[in-house]
């Protein structure tokens, strides 16, 4: 097949799926984010992939810092820390300042975002410049190790796969087992029943977006270990994340992981066999043709609207 | 008359703001632009017909579709493929190692045209193309979301998917679509040479009189009673249903018209321009078509051709001088024009029109001119 080994094969779709498994964690942090804006709130933010790009920014400024002052090793943590903590601030001030007046024109808030990437996407050139940079990473991050001898697979991508892990269970946790999260699915589902037991629904909001914003600046600072960042890095993933969510129907978190992962291995281990770009192409192809078959995506809820 | 008046026109405010309109396109700007900027202009109008089209898409249907660029650059490229295949003739390609076919083919050692490239010989069946490939892109698209109620902003997000695969695959298929670059390099139409600064001038009044004629057509439907339907639609789509209208049908339909629209403003682009490329098909140039009809009002047909005019203006003089301001003010432009004036420039004409009483104002000064003209004319005889 294709003129190689089935050993070599082998190798190919281990080493591919694992190349596959980063993309899936860069895409799973930055679709989770968006379904707890999109899904939940029912919120376009186009320019999620911005806040992505703020905590990539993070953590690059970060370890410039790290090396000037010598220890490289342990800035990670604060890095992924500081992303959360500056893009979830973001997030909260974008909320109180322009989507909490476009709640009921959702169409609208899709272009007015859109415009704030823009505006964010000039910020990040005026200030980091146009050219990509990356974050020097801590030794311990950047070798590989090999279980055969064509097998190679990088540690970084390991951590970003740990890390992606861990947020999506936080995440599940918060929404489905904690007093806050119960707010915030209360308020999504009847915002006025909500309200009439007491709950500030307008803070439920405002805090809603701030937390997907933060989840998209950790996505940011997972990214830095995989690829450089540019000014434009961020909407290079908007759409795939979108069709992330999307796909794998838009109020459930396991559609959500479980399409990301499907996407990304079928994006990367196409791209083996093809060119990059017919890869991307089959698909997107394949997605926008299920999704015309089954509009709710893979994993609706039952429930009738 | 009066039925041409209404319907056609718009009363007689529409008639007067379509009156001014074509007094700037027809007469103003050619006295008042050289040949350069009165191309550049040229583009912009193509621009508009996407505009015009999403004011009937998006101001009255409703439906906000990211992928307008498709079929704006599906029209571009139809008309593009014949224009390079009558470049391509053996004689100028002699160099080629394959003479006879686009030079682009010949750089990825393709040797004879491919199928899909045959149907753009003939020009008859070419223009035939520009109108029907978009559309029929449209009906199948429309048809698979909007029988099963896909809509809102699903419908958004898929539009724009589609433009990114669109996109990429003639970025990705060099060989058949000339790539990133584009098909460039587009001489004569029937020979007849569309470089000369005589073909400019002809192209750009063609490019305009079609305008006119697209927002003739768009008010037409408007001011029909699937007009008032499709507002309906837009408002309480659930109440139309209901009231035993085929909603989906509906939605097809105007889907398909816009796309149609647009295709004739990409097939005018590349007449006008002289080539075409993915840069025009992709996401951002989509989105940034909507932000053309909103900022002249999303509404208002006339008031999405100065919206667009005025953008593209801007974005031409911003970005030769401060490249960087450009971006600012296009986000700004886009976050201001939502939040603040949802119906655009002609929301604030209106506005200040109504109680100015500027229609009739102006009309009555062209009545008097009119007049005058007629007199002296007459006096002379």
């Amino acid at each position: 097949m294709f003129g190689y080994t089935m050993t070599e094969i082998g190798s190919i779709v281990v080493m591919q799926g694992f190349a596959g498994l980063s993309l899936f964690s860069v895409l799973l942090l930055m679709a989770l984010g968006l379904a707890i804006i999109f899904g939940q709130m029912g919120v376009i933010n186009m320019a999620h992939g911005e806040f992505m790009t703020v905590g990539a920014y993070t953590t690059v400024f970060m370890s410039k810092v790290a090396v000037q002052y010598g220890w490289v090793g342990s800035y990670f943590m604060f890095a992924i820390i500081t992303a959360f903590i500056l893009a979830f601030f973001l997030g909260y001030l974008v909320e109180y300042l322009m989507i909490r007046h476009l709640y009921k024109r959702p169409l609208d808030t899709l272009l007015a975002t859109w415009g704030l990437s823009l505006v964010m996407q000039q910020i990040f050139r005026s200030t980091f410049g146009a050219k990509e940079v990356s974050a020097d990473l801590p030794e311990w991050l950047l070798g590989s190790f090999k279980p055969t001898p064509d097998i190679d697979i990088p540690i970084n991508g390991v951590l970003v796969m740990g890390l992606s892990l861990i947020v999506t269970v936080s995440v599940y946790l918060y929404l489905y087992r904690s007093r806050g999260g119960l707010r915030i699915r209360a308020t999504m589902q009847n915002r006025i029943m909500a309200g009439a037991v007491g709950i500030n629904t307008k803070k439920v909001d405002r805090f809603t977006f701030a937390l997907g914003c933060g989840i998209a600046g950790v996505a940011g600072a997972a990214f830095t270990t995989i690829a450089s960042t540019g000014p434009t890095t961020g909407s290079l993933y908007i759409v795939d994340s979108f069709m992330v969510v999307v796909f794998g129907g838009a109020a459930s978190l396991f559609g959500t992981i479980a399409s990301a992962f499907g996407i990304a291995q079928a994006q990367s281990i196409l791209q083996f066999f093809m060119t990059s770009s017919m890869g991307k192409v089959s698909t997107l192809m394949v997605i926008v043709v299920i999704l015309m078959m089954r509009p709710e995506g893979l994993f609706a809820s039952k429930v009738r609207k | 008359m009066h039925v041409i008046s209404e319907k056609l026109l718009g009363g007689k405010q529409g008639a007067v703001n379509l009156l001014i309109l074509a007094l700037l396109l027809f007469v103003i700007f050619p006295l008042w632009l050289d040949l350069f900027r009165l191309n550049l202009l040229g583009k912009y109008v193509t621009y508009a017909y996407v505009a015009v089209g999403l004011v009937l898409l998006w101001g009255n249907g409703g439906i906000l579709s990211l992928g307008q660029g498709i079929f704006f650059g599906l029209g571009g490229y139809c008309m593009a493929m014949f224009l390079k295949l009558e470049a391509s003739d053996p004689v100028s390609t002699k160099i080629q190692t394959t003479p006879g076919i686009p030079d682009f083919m010949d750089w990825n050692q393709i040797t004879e045209i491919p199928f899909f490239w045959e149907p753009f010989k003939s020009l008859p069946l070419t223009l035939l193309l520009i109108l029907l490939v978009p559309t029929f892109l449209a009906l199948i698209i429309g048809f698979a979301m909007f029988k099963r109620r896909v809509g809102g902003v699903y419908f958004s997000i898929i539009t724009q998917a589609i433009a990114l695969i669109l996109s990429i695959l003639i970025v990705g298929q060099q060989g058949y679509t000339g790539g990133v670059n584009g098909i460039t390099d587009l001489r004569t139409l029937l020979g007849w040479d569309i470089r000369t600064d005589g073909a400019k001038y002809l192209l750009y009044y063609i490019n305009a009189g079609l305008l006119i004629l697209c927002i003739l057509l768009s008010r037409y439907i408007l001011t029909s009673k699937f007009g008032m339907l499709l507002l309906a639609m837009r408002d309480k789509e659930e109440r139309v249903r209901f009231s035993g209208y085929d909603v989906s049908n509906f939605k097809i339909f105007i889907f398909c018209i816009a796309a149609m629209i647009s295709a004739v403003g990409g097939a005018m682009f590349t007449l006008q321009v002289g080539f075409m490329s993915p840069s025009f098909v992709g996401i951002v140039p989509s989105i940034e078509m909507v932000i053309f009809a909103a900022v002249g009002g999303r509404m208002s047909l006339i008031g999405a051709v100065y919206g667009t005019l005025l953008v593209n203006f801007g974005k031409t003089m911003f970005s030769e001088t401060y490249p960087e301001l450009w971006l600012f003010l296009m986000g700004g432009l886009f976050i201001a024009v939502v939040m603040f004036f949802p119906d655009g420039l002609a929301g604030v004409y209106d506005k200040y029109a109504t109680r100015f009483n500027l229609a009739g104002r102006i009309a009555k000064v062209i009545q008097k001119i009119s007049k005058k003209a007629l007199k002296t004319v007459g006096e002379e005889a």
